[in-house]
């Protein structure tokens, strides 16, 4: 069988979001249950027994793939539960399930044999070392790769490994190497590696004060926005802090990935599938931002040599975007 | 009584000048210390000190007694990356610290036995036991591992638990430099400003607040943990090793304050008050009590060697 060539990865944090993927053009989407088994443990997200049922038979009836994120790490009195989803999702005939965890890959292999193993990029393998481990070992077929790299050192990872290659391509951005980033724990006690989800809702306040509106987590001041600025969600590597008397957006400003212009070089390097990140998102920004990459990713498979983003296409996503500003992250060298 | 519990001088977080580091760890052949963490872990841009200085180094400690591993980078992206991990994988003659699952590969394959160091994130006793039949032969956990989850943890037979007990806590590896983007410059044209900043440089809040530590591509935090008031909360643990990060200032007292209050020579109820002057800043334990790292709970009579207490 040839080697996959970017296929479309969309999020589903929900059923609807699922069916907006699919129905605009997604080659697979990817999804995770009701708990802390997964990075996107937000409440009102993710999927029960039923809906994932219904998501993996809607999928396949039109030939698409179902990916389950079980991509947080087990801990000794909650193995079990981590176990049980990935029965669950060898049950339930998802086509691969994503995970971080060694331990986890080892009963998976053992208890699922058959079932397709991807690595999460909660794994925080940034090089073909160790995604070869994880392929030596465990036997996965795909590994996803952090957000840290330039585009020529994932040229060289895709030359060193027989593992699939999935680059994040547009959504939110971790300036922080994924399964490596324990800021919100050290702030409000949950971290994504064993909660699922980081500056969660419940450690968050918004207050307004005469000096303006204070973003908080568990009442560390994250950000404070004068009335003509737009309020952001205080996701902590994201806001203005002090530095030798320079208040600045000292880790990263809240922008969002979009690596659309570089779609002819992860055609060309052989990259095996391009993840759009958004499983908080809702629906419609699924719809929206899976119709674009559908029709940029036809559009480079058609002629690479000749391909420009359209600036319909940018005019859609930047709607969409996280703060309205768009970045190449770590692709592109000078960033970093 | 002297502790069975050793202590580890964990691997140099920051860039020193080259004779600072020399200095530093030739006053620490003298302290209490049984292991010593060489190398560089953070950047690889950082060279005041060649994978021979550091060798040289480490035959020096090991010939003042103590038990020497080299640590490898926590974040490799590059060939060149790669190709200093190999050199220190097949130094043939002192133990490594595997940060990362390639160099843990390499290690494996080579037969060596090794320290499976904090990023690994050994958070399950299936992850761990794996560990121990690659060749782990000690591992420290994540630092933001509470004492419960410790406690819940089978530890494979023989196998050595090193906690991160002391210092700024390494909490998340980037591939930006963020002392390059203070200093607006490009991380490959940085200028090597890590070397201006021996502590690192403090993030403060809005408000005032030291909350993260700025060390090139990582982040640290504000406060230094310490669990040195809560030593005795390590009967029933299985940790044979407490690891105490390197600082610029005080670092031997660090040391030998903990060693003091290991074996009992300091009292349980002076042992804060004893470290209160070493520390750059405010000390926290959050991490070891399950709860937000930050957290600082003194507990008002600080509990005795050796009862146990639950985290």
């Amino acid at each position: 069988m040839p080697k996959p060539l970017l296929e479309l990865i969309c999020p589903a944090g929900s059923l609807p979001a699922l069916k907006a993927a699919v129905d605009h053009g997604a080659d697979s989407v990817y999804l995770g249950l009701k708990d802390n088994t997964n990075a996107r443990n937000f409440s009102g997200l993710n999927f029960d027994a039923k809906a994932l049922a219904e998501g993996v038979r809607y999928a396949h009836a039109k030939n698409r793939k179902v990916l389950m994120a079980l991509n947080t790490y087990p801990q000794p009195t909650t193995l079990k539960r981590w176990q049980q989803a990935v029965d669950t999702a060898a049950t339930a005939g998802l086509d691969a399930i994503i995970l971080a965890d060694p331990g986890l890959m080892a009963y998976a292999m053992k208890t699922h044999p058959h079932l397709r193993l991807h690595l999460s990029v909660q794994g925080s393998a940034t090089n073909y070392e160790a995604i070869n481990f994880y392929h030596e070992h465990f036997g996965i077929q795909r590994a996803v790769v952090p957000r840290v790299l330039s585009l020529p050192q994932v040229e060289n990872v895709v030359q060193h490994t027989p593992v699939e290659i999935e680059l994040f391509g547009f959504g939110g951005l971790c300036v922080m190497v994924e399964g490596r980033c324990l800021l919100s724990s050290y702030a409000c006690g949950d971290s994504p590696n064993t909660f699922g989800a980081c500056s969660p809702g419940h450690a968050v306040r918004w207050q307004q004060t005469p000096t303006g509106m204070e973003t908080r987590l568990n009442g560390v001041l994250i950000d404070r926005y004068a009335d003509h600025e737009k309020a952001g969600y205080p996701t902590l590597c994201k806001g203005r802090f002090e530095v030798q008397g320079e208040t600045y957006y000292a880790l990263e400003e809240p922008t969002s990935l979009n690596t659309l212009e570089m779609l002819p070089e992860m055609h060309r390097i052989g990259i095996a599938a391009i993840k759009i990140e958004g499983r908080q998102r809702s629906p419609a920004y699924v719809a929206q931002v899976t119709q674009v990459w559908r029709a940029a990713i036809d559009a480079v498979k058609r002629n690479p040599a000749t391909f420009k983003p359209q600036p319909a296409w940018l005019t859609q996503l930047d709607k969409v975007s996280e703060g309205s500003m768009h970045t190449l992250g770590a692709y592109y060298r000078p960033w970093k | 009584m002297t502790s069975p519990i050793k202590l580890a001088l964990g691997p140099l977080l920051y860039y020193w000048p080259r004779d600072t580091v020399l200095s530093f760890y030739e006053q620490a052949a003298s302290w209490a210390v049984d292991t010593v963490y060489l190398g560089e872990t953070v950047c690889s841009r950082r060279h005041e000190l060649r994978h021979e200085d550091w060798l040289a180094l480490a035959e020096t400690l090991a010939a003042a007694g103590k038990e020497v591993v080299l640590s490898t980078q926590t974040l490799i992206e590059s060939e060149s990356d790669l190709k200093a991990l190999r050199k220190i994988v097949d130094n043939g003659r002192f133990r490594v610290e595997a940060n990362e699952f390639g160099a843990a590969n390499l290690l494996s394959k080579a037969g060596l036995a090794f320290v499976a160091g904090p990023a690994l994130n050994v958070y399950n006793p299936d992850t761990l036991a794996l560990l121990a039949n690659l060749g782990a032969m000690r591992w420290v956990p994540p630092v933001e591992m509470p004492r419960a989850m410790l406690t819940a943890m089978p530890i494979p037979a023989g196998m050595e638990t090193e906690v991160f007990a002391f210092g700024r806590l390494p909490l998340a590896f980037s591939a930006r430099c963020f002392t390059a983007r203070h200093y607006n410059l490009q991380k490959d044209a940085c200028e090597f400003r890590c070397i201006d900043h021996p502590d690192g440089l403090t993030l403060n809040t809005r408000e005032g607040e030291g909350f993260l530590t700025i060390n090139g591509i990582q982040t640290q935090s504000g406060k230094v943990h310490s669990l040195a008031h809560r030593l005795g909360e390590l009967v029933g643990t299985q940790v044979t090793a407490l690891r105490l990060s390197p600082q610029s200032q005080h670092m031997g007292d660090v040391v030998a304050t903990y060693r003091e209050a290991l074996d009992g020579t300091l009292p349980a109820n002076k042992v804060a008050t004893q470290l209160q002057p070493f520390l750059p800043a405010p000390a926290c334990d959050g991490y070891w009590l399950g709860k937000a790292g930050l957290d600082l709970e003194l507990p008002l009579t600080p509990t005795p060697l050796p009862q146990g207490a639950r985290g």
